[in-house]
C-alpha cells in the first residue's frame, strides 16, 4: 500500500513538468498520515494534479491536536494556507464567522451539492448564513467494534455478536493471554469510545438528548449509568493495554494479541493494509451489535481567503474536484470511509462498508458529537473519560456526576 | 578525546591531590563516575543499537541487547524515504531548511544579545535595569502562552510566515539567557580598560568593536553551542510560523515518529532521532571543552 | 560601574539607548505587552478568536474546580522541587568528583553533558523507550529470573511524574554540572591552600568555603533551571502525553491544549495568568535585588 503511495506522488510528480506553464500551486494542509489515510490522499492530489495544477502537501502528524493550532495561527496569522481540513463540525465556526474562509457558495449551486450530499446534516454542518463554506469529503462513524477472528479462536470460543458476549467472553480471552480489549491512551479514544457505547447501549434518543439537548438530569439518571456499567466494564477489560496510538491498538487486533477494539471505520484502512479480509479475519459489528445506529461526522475541507486571484481560482477547482464521483469512490475506498454523494456505488466495497451502507441508507444515522457540542466542552468531556479508564479508583458514579455536571454547563 | 589531565585554559583543578594509583579514594572517584557516565550513555547506547536491527529483532529482544543482524535500512528510510503524508523524502527535505533557519536566527540574536549585555554591562541608562529585569522575568513566561500574541504581533508588522519573522521570534526567547551571560562576561573584565578606551575618546561602538568584542571571544562560543542548539531542536516555533516549505528538520521527525503505519517502527524513529541531533551533538563534542572555558569565563563572574 | 561613573553627556547614553531598543522593544512590547494582553482577555469569554466580551471571574473560577488543573499544579510543585534540589546537588557534586584531578576529564565532562544537545523531544521518546514495560528496564530484570519485578513508571499513575523526572535530570544536570565546575575553577588556589594548612577538610572546605564563593553561579544555574521547570511542555508531551489518564498533566500543556485544542482562549488565558502571576511573585522581587540593584554589578 505504501508503494502505490509512493507511485501516486512519482506519477504527480512526472505529470507535472507537462503542465508546469499554469500550474498553481495550492497548499493543503491535513493530519491524514497513517498508512491507509495517506493512500487516500494520495487520490486528492493525483485527482488534482491532472487538472494541470499542484497540490503541495503539508502533513503534520499526530492528529488533529498538533495540527490544528498550526492551521489556526496559519489562519489568524494573515498567511494561510490553500486549504485545510478539519473535522466537520463546529472546530472552524468562529474562522468562518470573522469572514476568514472562502464562500464555496457558486461551487456548490454548479455542482449541484444540495441534492447529491447525504445525509442533508453534513452540508448543513458547511453553511452558515445560507452559504457553504466547506467541502464536506467523508462520513466517518464511531460505533464500530472490531473483532479478531484468531485471538477467539485461539481462546477456543465463537466470535461474539454483540457487546454483552464481548463482556462475557472477557474471561476466556485473559486466560488464552490476551487482551479482551484493546484501546489507545489518548483522551480522544476513550472518550469516543464511551460515546459509541451510549449510542449503542442507551440508545440513539438518549444520546441525542444528552449531547444535543444537553439534558443534565437525563444525563446523572439511570438510563445513563446503564452506559457507565458498561464503560466500567470496558475499562476493566482494557486494563492491560498499554499502546498509545489507535493504530497500535488496531494492530493488536490485526495480530490476535487483542479480542476486539472500539474504534470508528478508520481502522479498517488498517486491516486493509494488513491484507486481512472481512468475516474471515477478523469481525466489524456496527453499533456494537446492539443498536445498529451510525453516527454521521467526517472530515471536510476549508478553504481560508487568499487574495491571489489564480489561486482563487484553483481553490475553487479542488473544492468542486472533492465532490465528483469518480474521486469520492476512490479516496473513500482507500480511506475506508463512506462516500458523501447519495448516489455512488461502491461495488468493490468490502463487507464492513457495505454493512455501513445500508445502515446508511436506512436513515439509522445520529449527528457526530463534534456537530452537537463545543471543542471546549468535549475537551472536558475527552479530559474526564481518559482519566476514567486510566484510573481504576475513580467509580462509575462519581465519573457520572461529573459527565452531567459537563454537560449542564456545556455549550 | 584527548587524555590530558587537564586543559591548562581551565585553570588547574585545586581538589587535593591523590596519591596512589588504586587508593580506596580513587576507586570511589571514578567507580562514581564510571557508574554515572553509564547512566548518561545508556539511552545514547540504546538509540544507537535500536536504529541498527531489524522489527523482528526488537520485537523479540530487549532494548539493551546489541544488534545480532546489523542493518542500515532504517537510516536509510530516516534520511530518504520515510513517508509524510505524500511526501516521501524523510528527513533530508528538512536538513536545509533548519540550516537557513538556525544560520540567521543564531547570528541576529546573538549580536542583539552581545550589544544588550555590552550596553548593561559598561553604559547603564536610566532604566536600563528595568528592562534588563523584565528580561530575565521573560526567562520564566512559558512560550505557549506567547504564542498567540506573537502571531498577531507578527501579521502587524508582515513578517508573519517568513524566515525573518521565525528569526525575530528566536531572537526574543534568546535573549533573555544570553543578555544575562554576555552582561556577566562584559561586567568582568577590567574596567580600566573601558576607561581608557573613554579617556581616548572611543565612542560606544568603537570600543565595542575594538575592545570588548576581540575580548569576548569565549562567550561568544557559548552562546554560539547555546543557540545553534536550541533552535536547531527547536518544534514549535518552526511549525507555528513559517509554511511547509520551510518547515525545519524537526517537524520531518515529529512526523515519522507521530505517523505510525500499523506497528511504530522503533528503529526508522531512533535512527530519525539520531540523524536529527547529529549537528548539536557533533557541535558539543568538538567544541565541549570551549564550552567549559567560556561558561568559565562568562557565567561566573558577576 | 557605579552611577557616578556613567556618561553624563545625553548623545553618548544615546547610542547605548540606541543599540538597547531590541531589548527595550522585547521586553515592553512582548514580556510586558503580550502579558498584559493575555491577562486583559482572561476575563472574556474568547473562544477561537481574541473577542472583548467580559465575563468577569468565570474562567478563573472554572480553572480552579477543574481536576486537571488541580493535578497539573501538583505535577509541577513536585518535579520543580526536584528538579531544583536534584540538579544543584548531583550538578555540584559531578563537578566537585571532576574536580578530583582525574584522567580522562574530558571524556567524562563530554558524557555528562551531551544529552544537553538533545532536544527534549528526542530525550521524552528515548525514556519513554528505555522505560518501556515490554522492552524495557522491568523486561531485562524480569529475564534475569525477577518474574515480579515491576518498574513501569510511565504507566503507574502514582509516580508516572518521576518517570518524566528522571529523563529531565538526564537532560539537564550536564549544563548544571558544567557551571559548578567552571565556578569551582574560578576560585583562587591561595583559599585552596590557606584550607589545607589549616587542615580543613576536604568536605568542609566544599561546604563551608567553595559554596559561598559560587553565588554567581548558584544564580546563573538557577535562573536556568527555574525557567526550564516553568517552562517544562515537550519533555511531557514527547514522553507521557500526559498520561496514563490525566497523572502526569502540567500548567504549559494545559494552557496549549485549552487555547488550541479546545478552543478556549479565554480559559487558556485564564490559566496562562496564573503562571504569569506565580512567576512574578516569586521571581520578580528576587530579580529586582539581584539584578536591579547596582552593589552586585
Amino acid at each position: 500500500m505504501r508503494i502505490r503511495t509512493r507511485f501516486a506522488a512519482f506519477a504527480a510528480c512526472l505529470a507535472l513538468p507537462f503542465t508546469a506553464a499554469q500550474a498553481v500551486e495550492l497548499e493543503v494542509t491535513h493530519w491524514w498520515t497513517s498508512g491507509g489515510e495517506a493512500a487516500a490522499v494520495a487520490e486528492f492530489a493525483k485527482a488534482f494534479n491532472a487538472t494541470g495544477n499542484k497540490w503541495v502537501d503539508g502533513a503534520i502528524a499526530g492528529s488533529g491536536g498538533t495540527a490544528r493550532p498550526i492551521m489556526i495561527s496559519r489562519i489568524t496569522g494573515g498567511d494561510p494556507m490553500a486549504a485545510t481540513q478539519f473535522n466537520h463540525g463546529r472546530q472552524a465556526e468562529e474562522l468562518v464567522e470573522a469572514g476568514l474562509m472562502r464562500d464555496l457558495t457558486a461551487e456548490a449551486k454548479a455542482g449541484n451539492w444540495a441534492n447529491l450530499v447525504h445525509p442533508k446534516s453534513l452540508l448543513d454542518a458547511c453553511t452558515l448564513d445560507g452559504k457553504i463554506y466547506c467541502v464536506p469529503v467523508n462520513i466517518h462513524s464511531w460505533q464500530w467494534i472490531w473483532l479478531s477472528h484468531k485471538a477467539f479462536k485461539d481462546a477456543g470460543i465463537a466470535v461474539p455478536t454483540n457487546w454483552d458476549e464481548f463482556v462475557a467472553a472477557g474471561p476466556a480471552l485473559e486466560k488464552a493471554g490476551k487482551i479482551p480489549l484493546a484501546m489507545g491512551q489518548q483522551s480522544w479514544q476513550s472518550s469516543g469510545a464511551f460515546n459509541v457505547l451510549m449510542v449503542s447501549i442507551a440508545g440513539p434518543d438518549i444520546y441525542s438528548r444528552v449531547y444535543k439537548d444537553k439534558d443534565a438530569e437525563l444525563a446523572a439518571g439511570p438510563e445513563v449509568a446503564k452506559v457507565f456499567k458498561a464503560a466500567d466494564d470496558a475499562r476493566r477489560l482494557a486494563a492491560k493495554s498499554k499502546v498509545q496510538d489507535w493504530n497500535q491498538a488496531t494492530n493488536m487486533v490485526i495480530t490476535g494479541q487483542a479480542g476486539g477494539q472500539i474504534m470508528g471505520d478508520w481502522a479498517q484502512g488498517e486491516f486493509q493494509v494488513a491484507n486481512q479480509v472481512a468475516g474471515k479475519d477478523y469481525t466489524c459489528l456496527p453499533g456494537l451489535g446492539v443498536n445498529e445506529v451510525i453516527s454521521t461526522g467526517g472530515d471536510a475541507f476549508y478553504f481560508p481567503k487568499l487574495d491571489d486571484a489564480a489561486k482563487t481560482k484553483a481553490q475553487g477547482q479542488l473544492a468542486s474536484l472533492m465532490m465528483t464521483k469518480e474521486v469520492q469512490v476512490n479516496f473513500n475506498l482507500k480511506k475506508g470511509s463512506l462516500p458523501v454523494r447519495g448516489d455512488v456505488d461502491l461495488a468493490s466495497a468490502n463487507d464492513c462498508m457495505k454493512k455501513g451502507l445500508g445502515i446508511l441508507a436506512k436513515g439509522n444515522i445520529v449527528a457526530d458529537v463534534n456537530q452537537l457540542m463545543s471543542p471546549d466542552s468535549l475537551g472536558q468531556v475527552n479530559d474526564l473519560f481518559v482519566e476514567f479508564f486510566n484510573n481504576p479508583s475513580i467509580t462509575k458514579e462519581d465519573a457520572q456526576k461529573q459527565f452531567a455536571d459537563i454537560v449542564e454547563d456545556a455549550d | 578525546m584527548s587524555e590530558t589531565v587537564s586543559d591548562p585554559g581551565l585553570g588547574e583543578p585545586f581538589g587535593p591531590k591523590p596519591r596512589k594509583r588504586f587508593s580506596r579514594r580513587n576507586i570511589f572517584i571514578y567507580g562514581t563516575l564510571i557508574f554515572v557516565s553509564l547512566y548518561y550513555l545508556l539511552p545514547l547506547y540504546v538509540m544507537v543499537a535500536t536504529s541498527l536491527k531489524g522489527m523482528p529483532e526488537i520485537r523479540l529482544g530487549n532494548v539493551f541487547a546489541p544488534p545480532v543482524d546489523i542493518t542500515f535500512a532504517p537510516w536509510v528510510k530516516a534520511w530518504a524515504e520515510a513517508c509524510t503524508g505524500l511526501n516521501c523524502d524523510g528527513l533530508s527535505r528538512g536538513f536545509w531548511n533548519s540550516v537557513r533557519i538556525t544560520v540567521p536566527s543564531v547570528v541576529v540574536s546573538i549580536i542583539i544579545a552581545s550589544v544588550n549585555g555590552y550596553a548593561l554591562a559598561n553604559w547603564r541608562f536610566k532604566g536600563s535595569d528595568t528592562f534588563f529585569t523584565i528580561l530575565i522575568v521573560g526567562a520564566f513566561i512559558p512560550y505557549q502562552v506567547m504564542i498567540y500574541p506573537i502571531v498577531i504581533v507578527l501579521r502587524e508588522i508582515g513578517l508573519y510566515g517568513s524566515i525573518w519573522g521565525l528569526v525575530i521570534v528566536h531572537s526574543i526567547f534568546g535573549m533573555p539567557i544570553l543578555t544575562l551571560l554576555f552582561r556577566n562576561y562584559f561586567t568582568s573584565i577590567p574596567e580600566e580598560l573601558f576607561k581608557a578606551a573613554r579617556v581616548d575618546g572611543a565612542s560606544f561602538w568603537g570600543i565595542y568593536f575594538k575592545i570588548m568584542l576581540p575580548m569576548a571571544l569565549p562567550i561568544f562560543v557559548v552562546a554560539i553551542i547555546l543557540q545553534v542548539t536550541g533552535i536547531w531542536n527547536d518544534f514549535l516555533f518552526g511549525v507555528i510560523y513559517t509554511k511547509p516549505d520551510t518547515y525545519p528538520m524537526t517537524v520531518q521527525l515529529n512526523n515519522i515518529v507521530n505517523s505510525v503505519q500499523g506497528v511504530k517502527e522503533y528503529n526508522v524513529n531512533m535512527a530519525a532521532t539520531i540523524l536529527t541531533g547529529i549537528v548539536p551533538l557533533v557541535i558539543y563534542f568538538i567544541s565541549g571543552k570551549l564550552f567549559v572555558r567560556g561558561i568559565a569565563e562568562g557565567a561566573v563572574k558577576g | 560601574m557605579s552611577a557616578g561613573k556613567r556618561p553624563v553627556q545625553l548623545w553618548r547614553n544615546l547610542s547605548a539607548k540606541i543599540a538597547a531598543i531590541p531589548m527595550i522593544l522585547t521586553a515592553l512590547v512582548i514580556f510586558v505587552g503580550c502579558s498584559l494582553w493575555t491577562v486583559f482577555y482572561s476575563f472574556t469569554n474568547s473562544k477561537l478568536l481574541p473577542k472583548v466580551k467580559f465575563v468577569g471571574l468565570n474562567q478563573y473560577e472554572r480553572l480552579w474546580s477543574t481536576n486537571r488543573w488541580l493535578i497539573s499544579i501538583e505535577n509541577l510543585v513536585i518535579y520543580g522541587i526536584c528538579t531544583l534540589i536534584f540538579s544543584l546537588l548531583i550538578g555540584f557534586l559531578l563537578a566537585a568528583l571532576l574536580d578530583q584531578k582525574i584522567r580522562f576529564e574530558n571524556t567524562f565532562r563530554s558524557i555528562l553533558l551531551y544529552p544537553f544537545a538533545l532536544s527534549f523531544i528526542v530525550t521524552g521518546l528515548v525514556w519513554q523507550w528505555v522505560l518501556n514495560p515490554q522492552f524495557g528496564i522491568q523486561k531485562i530484570i524480569r529475564d534475569l529470573g525477577f518474574e515480579n519485578f515491576a518498574f513501569d513508571p510511565l504507566y503507574n499513575p502514582d509516580i508516572v511524574i518521576y518517570g518524566v523526572l528522571i529523563a529531565g535530570l538526564w537532560q539537564g544536570t550536564g549544563l548544571i554540572m558544567c557551571l559548578m565546575l567552571a565556578g569551582i575553577r574560578g576560585i583562587d588556589q591561595e583559599i585552596w591552600k590557606a584550607a589545607r594548612i589549616d587542615g580543613i577538610q576536604t568536605w568542609k572546605t566544599y561546604v563551608f568555603i567553595v559554596i559561598p564563593m559560587m553565588r554567581p553561579v548558584f544564580i546563573t544555574s538557577l535562573v536556568i533551571i527555574a525557567s526550564g521547570i516553568v517552562r517544562v511542555y515537550d519533555l511531557v508531551v514527547a514522553q507521557t502525553g500526559g498520561g496514563p489518564g490525566i497523572a502526569s498533566e502540567v500548567p504549559a500543556k494545559y494552557v496549549y491544549d485549552y487555547m488550541f485544542q479546545n478552543q478556549n482562549l479565554g480559559q487558556g488565558f485564564a490559566a496562562s495568568t496564573m503562571m504569569l502571576l506565580t512567576v512574578a511573585i516569586v521571581i520578580v522581587p528576587w530579580a529586582y535585588l539581584e539584578f536591579g540593584s547596582k552593589k552586585h554589578v
